[in-house]
C-alpha cells in the first residue's frame, strides 16, 4: 500500500512538472504581457526595460527554470495586472469556486442518481422518456447558452434569483462562505444548475446503463426467486452494485467542476479562480494563468490519487500480489 | 409586556436616531466590463482606470461634464514666463484621513509619477523643474514654451505626502518587487467619494466624504455607491434588466434596443472620443503580406484613394454600428478641434475607386491581409469584416487576421510593426490634436519617439515640420490654422483612412441622471437618484 502511494506521488510530481512545462511553452502564444500592463503612451524604451525587468526577453527554458525554482518553494509571483501576490489572489478567490463545485456535486448526484434508478427501471414510462430527452438539452447546449437562459427567465423575467455574483458571504478568517446567508444560497442556485446541468446526465444516463445491466444478472434472478420484495431487490442490491462506477465517475467529475467551472463563473460574474483566470488570459497575465494551471492539475492529481486509493480499498483484487492480480485480469 | 414596551422604545429611538437617514440613504449600484487595475493613480494610463479613481482622488484642474477645464486643487494658474507656469492651490483642502493638501504634496505626486514604475510619466513631459514657492504655490518650468501644458491633468491624482510614506507607498508599485504596495489596494485622496471596503473583480463600495471641499456645490445626492464589475456582457444586460443594478456600461450595440423597450431602463448615447481608422502600410518596399512582390501598392496615392472610395462608412454605421457612430473625415474627434467642420470625407465611389485602381495598374485587384483585433473596440472585428467585404466590390481580396487584442497589440505595435493592412483606434489623452500628429501621422523615428504609432510609416517632412512648431506655438488661432494645414496634407495624401467616432452607450434606469463625458470617464459626483 504505502509503495503504492508512494509510486503514485512520484507520477504526480511528474505529472505537475509537465503541465507546467507544456502551459509554460503555450505562453509564448498567447501575446505580449507588457502591452497590456501599461497604457498607449509608455515609451518604447520603458517598455523593453519593463520586458527586461519581468525576465521576459530570457530564453523560454530560462524562465521555465525560474518558474520552477519559485514554485517549488509555493512562491508564484506577483500579478501582472493586479500588482498582488498570486498565491493571496487564489486563495481569495478558491472558496467561491469549490462551494460552487460541492453544491453542483451534489445537486447533480441527489438529482441525477433517483433519476437514473428510474429511468431504469420503468424503461418505456412517459416519464422515463420525457427525463431522457431532456437530459439531451443538459448535454448537448453550451453551458454558457444555459446559464444565460436561466438568468433571463429567473432574473429577468421573473425576478426571483439574482443574475450574478456571490451574494452575502460571510468571512470565517479567511474563507468566504455563501452558505450562512439567503441571499448567498439564492446565488448559488442558478450557477450550480448550470455547470452541474451536465454531470447530472451524465450520472443519470450512467446509473440507468447500470441498472439496466444489473436487473439482468444471475444474482437479480436469485434474489426475486427468493421472493424479496422489489423495493429490497432494486434498492438493497442493484442500486448498491451500480453505485461503483458512479462513485468513480463523480469523484473524477469534481476535478472538472472545478476546472470548467471556468465559463459558468464568468457568466454569473462568480468571483472565483476560473474567471480570475479568464481575466488573466484576456490580459497575458503569466503569473495567474501558471499558478492556476498547476493548481488545477494538483487538484486533478490529488482526486485521482484518492480514487485510485478507493480502488485499493473497494476492489479486493487489487490487495493480493500484483503477480496473481494480473493472473485474475 | 414590559419587554414589549423597551423593545419599542429602543427601536423608536432607534428611528429616531437613524430613521431620517435611512429614509434618503441613496444607494447606487453599477456595473462596468472590468474592474480598476489598481488604486494607485500612478499605475497605469488607461481610461477605466483613472476614470474610477478620479472620484475618489483629484488632480490641479478637472474636467467638466463637456470637458471644458475647470479649476481644481488649484484655485487658478497664469504663465509668468512662456517657459514658467504657476500654480495657486485651493487652501483648506484636505485628504480623507485628515492631512492638510499643500505645495510639498504636489512637489511629491511629481517625483512619484515621474518614478520608476509610473506608467504616467508623460503627464510631465517636458517639465525641467518644479519649485515650491510658499506653501500654496507651486512653479512649473518648462524646456520650451507648452501652451497643454496642464490638458491631461486632470488625471494627475495628487497624492497626500504624509500618508504615502507612512505607509511605504512612496513610489509606484513594481511587478518585479514581488511584494504589495499599499497604495494598490488603500486610497487617500481629496475627492468626493472614500473607499469603504474593496475586493478586486468583485465589489467596491465608496461612501462620499463629508469634508470635500466642493461639497457646497455638490450636485449628486448619493450616501452609498456599490460597484461590481461584471465581465459577461449578457450578464450585465441581464443585471440592468432585473433591477438588480442601477446603471452599466459599455451597452452592447444589438442589446440597445432590448434596453430601450425595458419598462425602467434606456441607453443614454453619445459621441466617443476616440477615432477609428484603417492604417496601410506605405513605408516597406514591399507588403509583408500581399500577393504583389516587389513593389508596394500602398505607396501609390491612388490605390490608397481608391480604398478610401471602396469603404462605405454610412453603411457601416447603419448595418454594424446601429447608428452608433459619427463618420470621421480627420483623425480626431471634432469635439476636440475647432476648425473640424471644414473637412469632409471622400464620398464613397465604387467606379472613380476601380477606376483608380485600374490607373494605378491594379485592374485585378490584389491580394492583402488585414489585421484587426476582436475585443478592443465597438465591434471592432465587424467592421473589418464589412471592409473585406466591400473592398471585394474593387477586387482587392482581404485576408483577415482577426485577433484578442493581446496578440493583436503584440504584432502590430512598434517595434514590430508587423502589418500591411490594419484598423486601430486612438483617442488623444490630452484632448489635442498634437497628441494625434505627433504619436499617429509624424514620421517614426525610434529616439524621440516621434510616430510610435504609426505603424504604416507614413511620412512628410512638412508636416513633421507643423507638428514641431504646434508644440510650442502659445497663439491659439495660429496654433489652430497650423494644425488645419497640417489635417490638409495628410489628408490630400489619403494618409489614413479615418472611418467614425465610435459611440458611447451607457444603460441606466429611468430614475438616475447623470452627466455622460465623451472621454467616457463616469464621474458619480454627477449622478443623482431620483
Amino acid at each position: 500500500m504505502v509503495a503504492f502511494i508512494l509510486r503514485r506521488l512520484i507520477q504526480s510530481l511528474f505529472v505537475m512538472f509537465f503541465v507546467a512545462l507544456v502551459s509554460f511553452s503555450m505562453f509564448r502564444f498567447v501575446g505580449d504581457p507588457v502591452h497590456q500592463m501599461v497604457g498607449i503612451e509608455t515609451s518604447l524604451e520603458e517598455r523593453e526595460a519593463l520586458r527586461e525587468k519581468l525576465g521576459l526577453r530570457d530564453p523560454v527554458i530560462v524562465q521555465f527554470g525560474n518558474y520552477i525554482a519559485k514554485a517549488a518553494v509555493l512562491e508564484f509571483g506577483v500579478s501582472y495586472q493586479h500588482k498582488r501576490p498570486v498565491a493571496e489572489m487564489l486563495a481569495e478567490r478558491m472558496p467561491a469556486t469549490l462551494e460552487l463545485a460541492l453544491v453542483s456535486a451534489v445537486f447533480s448526484l441527489l438529482i441525477g442518481v433517483p433519476m437514473g434508478v428510474y429511468t431504469g427501471l420503468n424503461r418505456d414510462g412517459f416519464f422515463s422518456k420525457m427525463f431522457l430527452s431532456i437530459s439531451l438539452v443538459g448535454i448537448s447546449l453550451p453551458t454558457f447558452l444555459i446559464g444565460i437562459l436561466l438568468i433571463f427567465v429567473f432574473s429577468v423575467q421573473l425576478n426571483w434569483l439574482p443574475s450574478f455574483g456571490r451574494g452575502g458571504v460571510v468571512d470565517l478568517g479567511g474563507w468566504t462562505t455563501s452558505f450562512l446567508t439567503v441571499d448567498g444560497w439564492k446565488s448559488l442556485i442558478l450557477p450550480s444548475i448550470t455547470l452541474g446541468l451536465f454531470q447530472l446526465t451524465l450520472i443519470m444516463r450512467l446509473v440507468r446503463s447500470e441498472m439496466l445491466e444489473v436487473l439482468r444478472t444471475d444474482y437479480i434472478k436469485f434474489a426475486r426467486a427468493r421472493g424479496l420484495s422489489n423495493r429490497a431487490v432494486h434498492f438493497g442490491h442493484a442500486l448498491k452494485n451500480t453505485l461503483v462506477p458512479v462513485i468513480t465517475i463523480t469523484g473524477l467529475q469534481l476535478g472538472s467542476i472545478i476546472a470548467f467551472a471556468i465559463i459558468t463563473e464568468t457568466v454569473f460574474q462568480w468571483p472565483g479562480m476560473g474567471q480570475m483566470f479568464l481575466q488573466a488570459v484576456t490580459t497575458v497575465d503569466i503569473p495567474i494563468m501558471a499558478a492556476y494551471l498547476m493548481l488545477i492539475a494538483f487538484f486533478f492529481v490529488v482526486i485521482n490519487l484518492i480514487v485510485d486509493m478507493l480502488y485499493y480499498v473497494v476492489d479486493p483484487r487489487l490487495r493480493v500480489d500484483t503477480g496473481k492480480a494480473t493472473g485474475h485480469g | 409586556m414590559r419587554k414589549t414596551l423597551l423593545a419599542a422604545a429602543t427601536a423608536a429611538a432607534f428611528l429616531g436616531a437613524f430613521g431620517a437617514s435611512t429614509a434618503d440613504a441613496k444607494t447606487f449600484k453599477w456595473a462596468f466590463q472590468g474592474d480598476a487595475q489598481s488604486l494607485d493613480p500612478y499605475s497605469l494610463n488607461e481610461t477605466f482606470t483613472l476614470g474610477f479613481l478620479g472620484n475618489i482622488y483629484e488632480g490641479l484642474i478637472r474636467r467638466g461634464p463637456e470637458l471644458d477645464i475647470q479649476p481644481g486643487l488649484a484655485e487658478r494658474w497664469e504663465i509668468v514666463e512662456p517657459t514658467r507656469w504657476r500654480f495657486y492651490l485651493r487652501e483648506g483642502v484636505k485628504f480623507h484621513n485628515g492631512n492638510d493638501f499643500n505645495a510639498d504634496d504636489v512637489l511629491f505626486s511629481a517625483a512619484r509619477v515621474a518614478a520608476d514604475g509610473s506608467d504616467l510619466k508623460t503627464r510631465l513631459a517636458g517639465v525641467v523643474d518644479i519649485v515650491k514657492v510658499d506653501d500654496y504655490t507651486v512653479d512649473f518650468v518648462t524646456e520650451a514654451p507648452n501652451p497643454i501644458l496642464h490638458y491631461e491633468w486632470a488625471t494627475w491624482y495628487m497624492m497626500d505626502k504624509e500618508w504615502s510614506e507612512a505607509n511605504g507607498a512612496q513610489a509606484p508599485t513594481d511587478v518585479t518587487g514581488g511584494t504589495e504596495n499599499f497604495a494598490t489596494r488603500n486610497a487617500n485622496g481629496t475627492g468626493p467619494f472614500m473607499i469603504q471596503s474593496r475586493e478586486t473583480d468583485v465589489k467596491t463600495v465608496m461612501v462620499p466624504y463629508d469634508g470635500w471641499w466642493d461639497a457646497a456645490n455638490k450636485q449628486h445626492n448619493l450616501t452609498e455607491v456599490v460597484f461590481t464589475p461584471i465581465g459577461s456582457a449578457a450578464t450585465r444586460v441581464a443585471a440592468l434588466l432585473s433591477g438588480e443594478i442601477d446603471m452599466m456600461y459599455p451597452v452592447p450595440v444589438q442589446d440597445m434596443d432590448r434596453i430601450n423597450s425595458g419598462s425602467d431602463t434606456e441607453v443614454l448615447a453619445g459621441p466617443e472620443l476616440r477615432t477609428i481608422f484603417l492604417g496601410m502600410d506605405q513605408e516597406r518596399d514591399e507588403l509583408l503580406y500581399s500577393n504583389i512582390k516587389g513593389k508596394n501598392p500602398f505607396k501609390d496615392i491612388r490605390v490608397r484613394e481608391a480604398f478610401y472610395r471602396a469603404i462605405d462608412v454610412d453603411l457601416i454605421k447603419a448595418k454594424v454600428m446601429r447608428g452608433l457612430s459619427t463618420p470621421s473625415a480627420i483623425m480626431i474627434s471634432p469635439f476636440l478641434f475647432a476648425y473640424a467642420d471644414e473637412f469632409t470625407r471622400l464620398e464613397t465611389d465604387i467606379d472613380q475607386a476601380k477606376a483608380l485602381m485600374a490607373d494605378a495598374g491594379y485592374a485585378d485587384g490584389f491580394e492583402v491581409t488585414m489585421d484587426c483585433p476582436n475585443n478592443r473596440y465597438v465591434n471592432d472585428e465587424a467592421i473589418c469584416q464589412a471592409v473585406v467585404a466591400m473592398l471585394a466590390r474593387i477586387n482587392v481580396k482581404v485576408n483577415l487576421l482577426a485577433q484578442p487584442k493581446a496578440q493583436y497589440f503584440a504584432k502590430v505595435l512598434a517595434p514590430k510593426r508587423d502589418t500591411s493592412f490594419y484598423l486601430l483606434g486612438w483617442t488623444p489623452g490630452s484632448f489635442d490634436s498634437w497628441n494625434v500628429m505627433f504619436n499617429l501621422i509624424s514620421t517614426p523615428d525610434a529616439d524621440s519617439g516621434r510616430g510610435k504609432f504609426n505603424l504604416g510609416g507614413y511620412s512628410n517632412a512638412e508636416f513633421d515640420a507643423l507638428t514641431e512648431k504646434v508644440l510650442s506655438e502659445t497663439d491659439a488661432d495660429k496654433r489652430n490654422a497650423m494644425i488645419r494645414d497640417a489635417y490638409t496634407i495628410l489628408h490630400n495624401e489619403r494618409g489614413y483612412i479615418p472611418l467614425h467616432q465610435q459611440g458611447l452607450a451607457w444603460g441606466k434606469r429611468g430614475n438616475i441622471s447623470l452627466a455622460q463625458r465623451a472621454d467616457n470617464q463616469f464621474m458619480l459626483y454627477y449622478v443623482t437618484v431620483n
